[in-house]
């Protein structure tokens, strides 16, 4: 069950290489060059050191004890991912990544980001690793996360405004899917999420498994036993697929995906791929899109910009169909309460998009004896949000 | 898989059959079905059959048109705003068929086409009276489930080969089409360019060498000069993007169909002056 994706890409009818075939050469040769990278002593050690020394890892495990008391249910861990270098867990794979551009001699990257927290993880690797950058953002995103836009500046990352579609993370994607198509010679494509055509989940999955390795590890530890339950918000899902991969043949273990219901699951403002979307091809892979009847892309909205993209990793939607993982959702008022709660509670402010985990949490935890353990990715921190939260709660900064 | 199509040579085989007897390149515009509207459609595909198209691509509309440069993304744009649904568009090309034999290629991305089901799209396109279809994000590796059935209904699976294609991998892509193969002769998305790749010729050589099928060339070719350069050694020259910013210049003209047909003649002109026509061909 581990050995997935098979030698096209594929968990079960998800993933594959749905590109132009002039993308085709290049991602056959980026999974030979990552096969190789993966078996090379150096790249391992390399991707260790920088792991440790530069992002800050092992990130801690830690235990909501007020959390917990309040709520006088499951006991409730915290995995740090927000104490990562960037801020969240996303610089795992633009390190992993960026070390394998570096290796196949590839002197540009370039990236998607929606609210730009990818952005700033793959401009920070730029500068790390000394190669040009290049990151595509919609027009919309660009306005909204000014903050985000002046950081990758500053790391020296040329940031493209896109204007063509809905001007937000799929445009985004789409453009960068374009520029690929045109500077595939020289350039290494750094996609964001564990989505995209083949070998990208893979890649990504393997690079952020390390979240669900430290995990597995210190659980044991800490209690000398697995969790119970492991709940991480997903949209493209690389943080959910991160820590859940280490645990997918423990079968005891729940693995609960949390979605963004926007405005709620009624409407068309939401991006609750999985619980409401249904199979279709986009950007390289099957996998459950929100689409109209006729195979159009739908327009999505969560209040956590990183959470807001129409599909899913092929690897989530496979875990969905076999059962192994389940899915809830969670409105934008909702990871509202939750942000609020972490933060006076266990003085941890939580990014938007982890803040759904949470609330999900807050709504299990309760319904479940004592002595069970609940581990929530805490995916990012919330220093990037607070001009939405406090235009939420009516604050005027 | 050998999905080609020997035993029923369909429209667009016997059409590159008589184009090679006179020694001539087809021509084959693009135009996205439902720009400005689907009537429009129509009434375009019927202009350019008559001034010198040999094929006709139609576009179907697509929101994330992911290998398309900014004048195909907008016409797929007003495609879709025009309501350009593939029942929508098949119902049009089954007018068309009524009083044209053009052959039809349906171009487009994979997702409309799998949400109106891969087996039910080609009964109703082959019905309908397309002769191929070329879906741009589908490379062979993941074409199974639409190739099967598309010969079945006879209808042809147009490939296409890119500058970074290595030779081994062409024959390969060569041995599962049907129709004719279409090079791609920028690395890049569609879209007019300045200036032709350097040595297309050569690499358009290089192929026949792994390919029995005609080469079409597109991508980047928006003039009567650059269409004659490619006809001299291609066995068809695609313009898309060209005929895209003029339906958009001219969307709301009276003449638009007129002005399309004069630019086509323009494009088919320089095909054949590229060539010495067969001795007893008449074009």
């Amino acid at each position: 069950m581990q050995n997935l994706p098979d030698k096209g890409g594929r968990f079960g009818q998800f993933g594959g290489r749905y590109v132009a075939e002039t993308l085709m050469p290049a991602l056959l040769e980026l999974e030979t060059a990552y096969k190789q990278a993966r078996r090379d002593p150096k790249f391992r050690a390399d991707l260790k050191r920088y792991s440790a020394e530069y992002v800050g890892r092992p990130t801690p495990l830690f235990f909501c004890a007020n959390l917990t008391a309040k709520l006088g249910g499951a006991k409730i861990y915290l995995k740090r991912e927000d104490l990562c270098h960037t801020g969240a867990h996303k610089v795992n794979n633009t390190l992993g990544q960026a070390l394998l551009a570096v290796r196949m001699g590839k002197h540009r990257i370039t990236a998607e980001t929606g609210a730009g927290q990818h952005g700033v993880a793959t401009a920070t690797m730029a500068a790390l690793f000394r190669r040009q950058c290049e990151v595509f953002m919609g027009s919309v995103d660009v306005e909204r996360q000014a903050l985000n836009v002046f950081r990758m500046k500053l790391l020296g990352a040329a940031v493209t405004s896109v204007d063509s579609g809905s001007k937000s993370l799929k445009d985004a994607l789409n453009e960068a899917l374009r520029d690929w198509i045109a500077t595939v010679r020289d350039t290494y494509y750094l996609i964001g999420t564990a989505a995209g055509p083949h070998p990208y989940p893979m890649i990504v999955r393997d690079f952020q498994s390390v979240i669900g390795r430290e995990t597995r590890r210190q659980i044991m530890a800490r209690e000398n036993r697995l969790p119970d339950l492991i709940v991480a918000c997903v949209n493209g899902g690389s943080n959910a697929i991160g820590i859940f991969h280490p645990f997918i043949g423990d079968r005891d273990v729940r693995l609960i995906g949390v979605e963004a219901a926007g405005l709620g699951l009624g409407g068309p403002m939401h991006a609750a791929t999985i619980t409401a979307g249904s199979v279709g091809v986009l950007h390289g892979n099957r996998t459950f899109l929100l689409q109209d009847e006729m195979g159009q892309i739908r327009e999505t909205h969560s209040i956590a910009a990183g959470l807001d993209y129409p599909g899913v990793g092929p690897e989530l939607a496979w875990l969905r169909e076999t059962g192994r993982a389940e899915y809830a959702t969670v409105t934008d008022a909702e990871a509202l309460d939750a942000l609020k709660t972490l933060s006076e509670t266990e003085g941890i402010i939580p990014a938007l998009e982890s803040s759904h985990a949470v609330a999900h949490a807050l709504k299990l935890a309760p319904m479940l004896p004592r002595e069970q353990i609940m581990i929530v990715n805490l995916s990012g921190r919330g220093d990037k949000d607070m001009q939405t939260v406090a235009r939420a709660f009516g604050v005027t900064l | 898989m050998d999905t080609q199509n020997n035993t029923h040579p369909g429209r667009i085989a016997a059409r590159f059959a008589e184009l090679s007897a006179r020694n001539e390149a087809a021509l084959i515009p693009y135009i996205v079905a439902g720009d400005p509207s689907l009537k429009r459609t129509r009434e375009l595909a019927l202009e350019l059959e008559a001034r010198g198209a040999d094929l006709i691509e139609l576009g179907v509309p697509f929101s994330d048109p992911m290998a398309d440069g900014p004048a195909n993304q907008r016409a797929s744009a007003r495609g879709l705003a025009a309501g350009a649904t593939l029942p929508a568009i098949l119902a049009m090309v089954a007018e068309l068929r009524k009083v044209s034999r053009i052959p039809l290629i349906l171009f487009g991305y994979f997702n409309p086409i799998l949400h109106y089901g891969c087996e039910r799209l080609c009964a109703d396109a082959a019905r309908a009276g397309i002769d191929g279809l070329l879906v741009v994000d589908l490379p062979p590796e993941e074409a199974a489930e639409l190739a099967e059935p598309a010969a079945r209904h006879g209808l042809d699976i147009i490939y296409l080969l890119a500058p970074t294609t290595p030779l081994e991998r062409a024959r390969r892509i060569a041995r599962s089409a049907s129709g004719f193969l279409y090079y791609v002769s920028v690395t890049g998305v569609t879209g007019a360019r300045a200036n032709l790749a350097a040595d297309l010729a050569g690499k358009v050589g290089q192929l026949r060498t792994v390919a029995n099928l005609p080469i079409g060339v597109g991508f980047g070719i928006s003039t009567p000069a650059q269409a004659g350069a490619v006809a001299a050694f291609a066995d068809a020259v695609v313009v898309g993007s060209a005929l895209s910013l003029l339906i958009e210049a001219n969307a709301d003209q009276e003449d638009l169909v007129a002005t399309a047909g004069d630019f086509v003649a323009t494009l088919k002109d320089a095909i054949r002056a590229a060539r010495i026509p067969a001795p007893g061909a008449v074009a």
